[in-house]
């Protein structure tokens, strides 16, 4: 089993795990009214990580180079995920890999003129990232929004395999001009907070995060929390609509429990991927029906962080291990009434409920889909 | 670990095609990605109109897949036995570029969707699952060269942990000068294949016969 051992997340709610799970249980939203020219030209709703606080932290940066705004975040989360664990970041047996749909792509805007050179290719982001820690073997995943639900499948299998006795896992997205003009036109924002699997959603809400998992062949002392299962999918049907049946979240879903070996009857709590889009969550409760699992409490965290993209499944996963540690099953921000056809199980208020096994769910643009099975070993309900 | 072997492999570059190292079409001049995948398009008649709709960049990696298909090695495979798995090192870049283009300025602002959702790598992994029906793993990795390493590592631990019996990898790239896509099939070991392996996959990039 590979097991999580560290992680960090920088959002609206907070610079690290803790902070961010904290305004989590209080079920209130870090999505607000944004307006700024330099992201779109009217106000929109938005989950923006605070720049004052950015700032203070980038400070602490050791380093004679100049880093972008998404490439502070990375630096700082993996900085601050790493000093929970004794790893060395620059040894061997350790590798990185990012997550990010769109990286540094505010580098397009003509106010950059040349400035960091070349770092709107993921890559050289990669290299630049590796460079800062001393660590050459960083790749680079961008695949849509399951980017960070693939990512951490990827790190898994590379320990599983042998190659790597550790691995960070590092997914980040910013707002930017480009992705919010893109998703407005594509009229997928709501006017408002989103409101997942909510009968009166009406869109999605962008937010900017990045997150660090740290993943390892060992168990760390303080918690016990591995993944067990993980494969990806694609419904085969539409580029930039969810499948009608489910077809490839069901498919991701199937042969991860299938590596898990565990049947869905198992799975105490289900991490959605909920973007409030009206087809994504009616597709998401159609998987999870065909799967029997309408009884299984389901949340989004997208009322809480918006849509991070390329971060999502990085931190929405940090969130489902905080959930299993704790026993807690968080709220879903922007939930009132159920608004999908099948009767699944959305909760709206912080609950108390020990969970051994979870299930994380995402789906994205170009048809794809994504699931992971967590196993807590600490909390083996009989 | 599960034995392995490339059955095909299709390479387009230079404005010429080559499939399993064969010359198989060319133009006499060279040209943008643009005009030689339409080219291409003209030539090897799939009759598919959607490919129209699509990016310079989808419209090579769909085509790639069109010619390492043209001999039905995908047939009696179930749509979930199926992954792609891609590398580039451009991502959408140049797509990107254009639509930034178009919301760069507010008194001329015209972000078209239809561009915009092409400004992801995988969108032509979509592109061609729709076309063949496949729905088994996708992962779209940028490098910045090929890495090959890191690519059949990938797709052989798909295989080894029972995700998929047959894949799609390659290489799908395009640049504001330059463009290439370099895919292959990978299946269950047989006899007349090609080894799956990180040297012999650049090999079988390098070897463009006449």
């Amino acid at each position: 089993m590979v097991h999580c051992i560290a992680d960090n997340i920088i959002s609206c709610l907070g610079f690290n795990s803790r902070e961010n799970f904290d305004a989590l249980k209080t079920g209130k939203s870090g999505i607000s009214m944004i307006n700024e020219q330099d992201l779109y030209h009217q106000e929109f709703p938005a989950a923006q990580i605070d720049s004052d606080r950015l700032q203070q932290h980038t400070a602490t940066i050791k380093a004679n180079e100049q880093y972008t705004r998404l490439e502070q975040l990375m630096i700082l989360s993996i900085t601050e995920a790493l000093e929970q664990t004794d790893i060395d970041i620059s040894d061997k047996q350790t590798a990185i890999i990012l997550s990010t749909t769109k990286g540094n792509i505010d580098l397009l805007e003509n106010k950059y003129q040349g400035q960091f050179k070349d770092r709107e290719q993921l890559w050289k982001m990669g290299e630049v990232i590796g460079t800062y820690f001393n660590n050459p073997n960083v790749s680079v995943l961008s695949n849509a929004c399951i980017s960070g639900v693939v990512a951490i499948q990827t790190a898994r299998a590379m320990i599983e395999s042998g190659q790597y006795k550790h691995m960070v896992v590092c997914g980040g997205d910013i707002l930017t001009k480009f992705v919010v003009s893109g998703f407005m036109s594509f009229l997928s924002l709501s006017p408002n907070a989103c409101k997942p699997f909510d009968s009166k959603r009406d869109g999605l809400s962008l937010g900017e995060a990045v997150g660090t998992i740290i993943l390892s062949s060992e168990p760390s002392t303080s918690q016990d929390i591995g993944i067990i299962g993980g494969a990806s999918a694609n419904d085969a049907n539409h580029i930039s609509g969810p499948s009608r049946t489910g077809e490839g979240s069901f498919i991701a879903i199937s042969k991860a429990l299938k590596e898990a070996r565990i049947e869905s009857s198992l799975i105490n709590h289900i991490s959605a991927h909920g973007t409030a889009t009206p087809y994504n969550d009616e597709m998401e409760s159609i998987a999870i029906e065909r799967h029997h699992m309408e009884k299984v409490p389901v949340n989004s965290l997208k009322g809480f962080w918006g849509h991070t993209l390329g971060a999502a499944g990085v931190i929405e996963t940090i969130a489902l291990i905080w959930e299993m540690k704790y026993g807690l099953v968080l709220p879903t921000a922007g939930f009132n009434e159920l608004g999908v056809s099948k009767a699944i199980q959305v909760s709206n208020a912080l609950e108390e409920h020990a969970i051994q096994y979870g299930l994380k769910m995402a789906s994205g643009f170009g048809g794809c889909n994504a699931a992971l099975v967590l196993v807590n070993k600490d909390n083996q309900i009989l | 670990m599960t034995k392995l072997s490339i059955s095909t492999y299709c390479h387009l570059v230079n404005h010429r095609v080559y499939k399993d190292g064969k010359l198989i079409f060319e133009k006499p001049e060279a040209l943008g990605l643009s005009d030689f995948v339409k080219s291409v398009y003209r030539q090897f008649k799939p009759k598919y109109p959607k490919f129209f709709k699509m990016d310079d960049i989808s419209k090579l990696g769909f085509m790639a897949a069109e010619l390492l298909l043209m001999d039905g090695v995908h047939k009696g495979f179930e749509s979930e036995e199926v992954g792609i798995v891609l590398e580039n090192s451009h991502a959408t870049l140049v797509t990107d570029s254009s639509f930034q283009e178009s919301v760069e300025d507010y008194d001329n602002f015209f972000p078209s969707p239809s561009v915009f959702v092409y400004t992801l790598p995988n969108i032509m992994i979509g592109e061609i699952s729709i076309r063949n029906k496949f729905q088994g793993e996708n992962a779209f990795f940028i490098f910045e060269d090929f890495n090959t390493e890191f690519l059949s590592s990938y797709i052989q631990q798909l295989f080894d942990t029972d995700k998929i019996n047959a894949c799609i990898g390659g290489w799908i790239n395009q640049s504001a000068t330059d463009y290439e896509a370099f895919i292959y099939w990978v299946n269950a070991e047989e006899k007349n294949g090609y080894k799956h392996g990180p040297e012999e996959i650049l090999q079988l990039r390098a070897d463009n016969k006449r």
